[in-house]
């Protein structure tokens, strides 16, 4: 156990800097320059003022050196310094990051309980108006994009009903639900569907036979036997869909608003501030890294014919 | 330990009443069991002996209550367990005979032991339902009956997880599970068909002794005529959906009235038959969606005549060539003497 949480643990720093380095070199290869904008405007700027902000970012040097020169930074806890504020960057996400995290957490917990509560409950009721339904909405729910179900969202709720206001406040626990319902509903559909199609398949299970001919009352059989059975690929398919959760939150963070990371990611990356792009990608890539692990370690609890080795 | 005293040997521990199972599907309705009657008493041993889809294992299941309904559903008959209607009685009520009174084993017990709890959990679970243990005691009961059917090093291997044993000793698992709170009847469906011939017989002792020891009954369901032959007192051949012929067993082996029966008989293996072919009753058992007009078997049998693809032949006496009752025999063959006698 020990040994096996050594080579993991080995192997997220593999990917780690295989990430980071991949990003280097994009961020490298597109056009425009990415601090010359500090300098004023094109027209106006000084060609040495130029040469010294490049100086100044490391950009002068070759990617192979300026790429070192970050991960040696971040061995150090040092992020680097963003372009336009000239602050650290750790400093810049740290509460940001605090931000998404309530939106994910939220939206994790809303998958787990409404999509997995929802297509068990199809799956107890199979072919009821309950269970059309439910296969109905989810079908279309896991074809919408997730910024046109949250303009909808927002459209609705804050504009129409003026329930909530249109930009968010990440400090008021009410506003969390609506961008954490737009961020996880399209998994919760799919969620909702393996969970079904999972249950459906455990109620036939011999086992199940074997416990109501042990006389097992029936709640305990669903509950125990089924449920326990059930809930294994759903926690394994939570725990990678966390990658592209992340994907979302960049979505939904600029449609509501949302001060976090994603919608840093998404200015970040239109002002060619690469130091945040580079920051919120790395931790992007960790937190994502990490969630595997555990999820990996939840599997094998779950399920004790798995292994870890 | 034994409670023999409870019922008097032989008399019926439960009965089977013209049981009928259908099952809905697609293409239309499967008549999976039509008007099955057997009973078994204390101490007794019944095989019920048929090839896949002769409703042996749907019997059994809607005896137990097991069955998935829908599709399948009961339309007539009546399952009684010491003169109590199973079929009728409460839902709840029911499910206290089950593993308590009546217990069962199934053919394959890796998919019927759950893969993600223990054996000791799932041993324990018995007597945690049925007994309101708790958890600690119902470990060292599960223990205790792991020692009873012979799992080498029960205390250790007690918290293993079912994929961890061998065929054999999860066999053995699921008999301890049935066994647990020495129920009156037990019913086997296939318990050896999973295993290597070698634990076969150790597997079938085993449960033969424990039913010995404890007075139980026995349905045995099984298709292997080899397997009934040491351990089963009657039995009962199965054909689509309808028992065909019951005897003592050892009557059905020396003279069997149903051409079916004498072809299962003579389709086993024999040592001295080297070198021939082996004999294999022609065709396939029919489709239970359009089982044939009178007799179900008249297409595979070399007797067959008009009558037989007429008029469906009834399970009636078995009389010796003197013209006694030959007791507990019978045949729904047409031509019944013809076959024992002829």
């Amino acid at each position: 156990m020990g040994r096996y949480l050594l080579r993991r643990l080995g192997q997220m720093i593999v990917v780690l800097l295989g990430a980071t380095l991949i990003l280097f070199a994009c961020l490298f290869v597109i056009p425009g320059d990415p601090v010359g904008s500090l300098a004023g405007s094109e027209r106006s700027r000084d060609p040495a003022v130029v040469e010294q902000l490049h100086k100044r970012y490391g950009l002068d040097k070759p990617l192979i050196v300026q790429y070192g020169t970050y991960v040696n930074k971040l061995v150090h806890g040092d992020m680097g310094e963003d372009y336009t504020q000239r602050r650290p960057v750790a400093e810049i996400l740290g509460p940001k990051l605090v931000n998404t995290s309530k939106l994910a957490i939220a939206a994790i917990v809303f998958d787990a309980v409404i999509g997995a509560g929802v297509g068990a409950l199809a799956a107890l009721k199979r072919y009821s108006l309950w269970d059309t339904v439910v296969t109905l909405i989810t079908t279309i729910l896991v074809g919408f994009p997730t910024f046109v179900i949250g303009m909808l969202m927002l459209n609705l709720f804050a504009v129409q009903l003026k329930w909530v206001p249109v930009i968010g406040d990440p400090s008021d626990p009410v506003q969390v639900v609506l961008p954490a319902i737009t961020l996880a509903i399209i998994d919760a559909a799919l969620v909702a569907r393996l969970m079904r199609g999972t249950m459906l398949e455990v109620l036939r299970a011999d086992y199940v036979k074997t416990a109501i001919a042990k006389g097992v009352p029936r709640r305990q059989v669903l509950l125990k036997h089924v449920m326990r059975n059930s809930v294994i690929p759903v926690v394994t398919y939570i725990g990678i869909s966390f990658g592209s959760l992340l994907g979302g939150a960049i979505i939904t963070e600029t449609i509501f608003n949302w001060d976090g990371i994603g919608m840093a990611m998404s200015t970040a990356i239109q002002q060619q501030n690469n130091p945040i792009v580079v920051g919120v990608a790395t931790w992007g890539v960790a937190i994502f890294v990490l969630l595997n692990l555990v999820v990996d370690l939840l599997y094998a609890m779950l399920d004790p014919r798995i292994r870890l080795s | 330990m034994a409670k023999s005293e409870e019922s008097a040997a032989g008399a019926a521990l439960l009965q089977v009443d013209d049981l009928q199972v259908e099952f809905v599907t697609r293409d239309g309705v499967a008549r999976a069991v039509n008007g099955v009657s057997y009973s078994v008493g204390a101490g007794e041993t019944l095989a019920v002996l048929g090839e896949s889809g002769s409703g042996k294992s749907v019997t059994a299941q809607a005896v137990m209550g097991i069955l998935d309904m829908p599709p399948g559903r009961i339309t007539g008959g009546r399952v009684l367990y010491r003169g109590q209607d199973l079929l009728t009685m409460p839902e709840e009520q029911r499910r206290r005979i089950r593993g308590r009174k009546i217990a069962m084993i199934f053919q394959d017990a890796l998919s019927a032991l759950n893969p993600v709890f223990s054996v000791g959990w799932q041993l324990g679970e018995v007597f945690r339902v049925h007994e309101g243990m708790s958890k600690k005691d119902s470990l060292r009961r599960a223990v205790e009956l792991m020692d009873r059917v012979r799992i080498p090093a029960a205390a250790q291997r007690v918290n293993d997880y079912p994929h961890q044993f061998s065929g054999g000793m999860r066999q053995r698992i699921m008999i301890a599970m049935a066994l647990a709170l020495e129920p009156d009847l037990i019913i086997a469906d296939e318990p050896t068909t999973a295993l290597d011939v070698t634990v076969q017989a150790q597997v079938m002792d085993l449960l033969a002794e424990l039913q010995a020891e404890y007075n139980m009954g026995l349905i045995l369901i099984t298709h292997d005529l080899g397997v009934v032959a040491d351990v089963a007192d009657k039995i009962a051949v199965m054909y689509a959906g309808r028992i065909v012929e019951t005897a003592p067993v050892h009557e059905l082996y020396a003279g069997p009235a149903h051409p079916y029966t004498k072809g299962l008989l003579r389709s086993i293996p024999r040592l001295d038959q080297k070198g021939q072919d082996l004999y294999a009753i022609k065709g396939l058992p029919p489709s239970l969606l359009h089982i044939p007009d009178g007799c179900a078997f008249n297409p595979r049998c070399e007797r067959a005549a008009d009558r037989c693809r007429a008029e469906l032949p009834l399970l009636q006496a078995v009389l010796d060539e003197d013209g006694a009752d030959l007791p507990g025999r019978r045949s729904a063959c047409h031509f019944w003497k013809e076959t024992l006698h002829g």
